[in-house]
């Protein structure tokens, strides 16, 4: 064992263990707390898969933005501890924490040399800046992420461009609206 | 499992870290004495001069010098700070009070792993850059932890239990995430102008930026929007007045920091000017050309050792100078009202921003089109 399967194993029981401490803490900010242990724990996995790129992007969309709106709503509106407990439907949440797991057992046994995909079929992932002809080459490089972007997947991210325009539009004529009826 | 070679390699990173976090640390203190003899020197009073170590003192000439410009000021605030007793009020949330520090700091300290402070040349000429790590995407490194450093003024306002320190953390929490995006914007099209196709400078890394310029114009000079947009919203993600809004002490007492005292208090304080020399470095290396001597110019001393002493010593003098501007700015200018911060941000540098990365856009377009 050398000292990346050390981290591995440290930053994955950090991801999990802050994400099973994020739904089971009753209080908004330590779970918010918790769950920004496990975004950032996360970027520490794929910097060990020298992911840099992915790793800083987490870092900086989840981390620095995402949840700092979180926890800038939590406390604004001062949810306490029992805040969080109104909400709860019970059942559904269950079942939907039933259909994730089971999706990942199923991914896990299928990787894992249960189904037709087994260890000896894995091919080590080509790492290289040069893209040829139309062919992408899977790698962490920078420059592999803006070329797949713009070409391969242009049409998805132009999709999705246009679903957080349509999404910010809808906040502005929300807030809006209520302000005019509080004027009113 | 570890042999001796990776030990001494080991090693030898870990003294390298501590030396860079000694350098900024001592920076960070001696700006806090900067600071006091600018603002005094600016209101014309006198500043710091008493403090003195026994023997240092009674050297002839230099002693009484160093006296009067108060470089023994720094020790004494720390020792200051260090033997205070430790305060705890009763009705603040412990455990998040006591991280909150640790939180503001650690940001401030791992954003130095990226600098290039200068070059080293081997034997053959060829240039190493000196830094910590030499990451592809240096930039965006810096600007995704030091947006983490917000936590720690987030919860030690929250934490803290009383209304005061409350506001500040909410305002501050607010000013970040609205400069934040200034910020990415201005940098981007000075990204695009470097990495030109043909020339190798690829990606978003910190030491292509300064070696692109080496003999040609400093970006802040092909640059002057970005530069200012950049300059504005570093003033505002470190806040330094005018945009101090955390702390603004006239109306929040001390902001987020007001049920802190002693250690804790001096935690916050030399992590907002561990982020100033930071900031300032980060300037001089994307604007000012790091360490090259002067915009069209080569750089004037050997390509040997002293070469690059002095090349690290140019550096320092652009950031230090930086810092001298942060401290000027402050005892300038008025703080700003908290909604014409927020107006500034979304209403003016947002779409200033934006503007000048199109403009931009479609003129390195228009430069890097193939002679027909």
């Amino acid at each position: 064992m050398n000292i990346v399967d050390l981290l591995f194993y440290f930053f994955a029981t950090l991801s999990v263990g802050g994400g099973v401490l994020m739904v089971a803490s009753r209080h908004p900010v330590s779970a918010a707390m918790f769950m920004i242990i496990s975004l950032v724990s996360v970027a520490a996995l794929f910097v060990l898969l020298e992911a840099f790129f992915l790793a800083i992007l987490q870092v900086l969309v989840y981390g620095g933005a995402v949840m700092v709106l979180f926890l800038f709503i939590i406390m604004l509106l001062d949810v306490g501890p029992e805040g969080g407990k109104v909400s709860r439907i019970k059942m559904l949440s269950g079942l939907a924490g039933c259909l994730s797991v089971g999706i990942l057992i199923i991914l896990l046994l299928q990787f894992s040399g249960i189904g037709e995909a087994s260890l000896e079929n894995w091919q080590p992932i080509q790492d290289s800046e040069e893209v040829v002809g139309d062919s992408l080459i899977f790698s962490t490089s920078l420059k592999n992420f803006g070329y797949g972007l713009f070409t391969k997947y242009m049409l998805p991210i132009q999709v999705a461009g246009f679903l957080l325009l349509a999404a910010m539009v809808g906040v502005i004529v929300l807030s809006k609206n209520a302000n005019m009826e509080k004027e009113n | 499992m570890f042999d001796l070679e990776m030990l001494l390699m080991l090693g030898l990173k870990v003294l390298f870290a501590l030396l860079m976090i000694g350098a900024v640390m001592t920076m960070a203190g001696y700006s806090v004495l900067a600071e006091r003899k600018v603002s005094a020197w600016m209101q014309g009073r006198v500043g710091p001069n008493r403090t003195v170590l026994p023997l240092v003192g009674s050297i002839p000439i230099v002693g009484k010098f160093m006296k009067g410009l108060g470089i023994f000021q720094p020790l004494a605030d720390g020792l200051k700070f260090l033997f205070k007793e430790e305060m705890i009020p009763g009705h603040v949330n412990k455990f998040y009070y006591n991280l909150a520090p640790i939180v503001a700091l650690v940001p401030a300290l791992t954003t130095m792993t990226v600098l290039p402070f200068g070059e080293f040349f081997t034997e053959n000429g060829e240039s190493i850059p000196l830094m910590l790590a030499n990451l592809e995407v240096g930039i965006l490194f810096v600007l995704a932890v030091s947006s983490l450093g917000v936590y720690g003024i987030v919860l030690a306002g929250w934490s803290s239990n009383s209304k005061y320190p409350f506001l500040g953390g909410i305002r501050s929490s607010a000013q970040m995430i609205s400069y934040e995006l200034a910020m990415g914007l201005s940098l981007l099209p000075v990204f695009l102008w470097v990495s030109v196709p043909g020339t190798g400078a690829m990606g978003l890394s910190l030491v292509d930026i300064v070696n692109s310029q080496s003999q040609s114009p400093w970006l802040l000079f092909v640059q002057p929007l970005s530069a200012l947009i950049f300059l504005i919203a570093l003033f505002a993600e470190t806040n330094r007045l005018p945009f101090d809004m955390p702390e603004s002490e006239t109306d929040l007492v001390g902001g987020f920091h007001t049920e802190y005292g002693g250690f804790k208090f001096g935690i916050f304080f030399v992590a907002e000017y561990a982020h100033i020399v930071v900031g300032s470095a980060i300037f001089t290396i994307v604007f000012l050309g790091g360490w090259h001597f002067l915009p069209w110019m080569s750089d004037p001393w050997p390509a040997t050792w002293i070469g690059s002493l002095i090349g690290v010593g140019w550096f320092l003098a652009k950031t230090i100078f930086l810092i001298f501007f942060f401290i000027w700015i402050r005892w300038t200018l008025p703080r700003f009202r908290y909604d014409q911060v927020m107006n500034l941000g979304w209403t003016k540098l947002l779409p200033l921003a934006l503007l000048n990365l199109i403009f931009y856009v479609l003129l390195v377009t228009w430069l890097d089109q193939p002679p027909a």
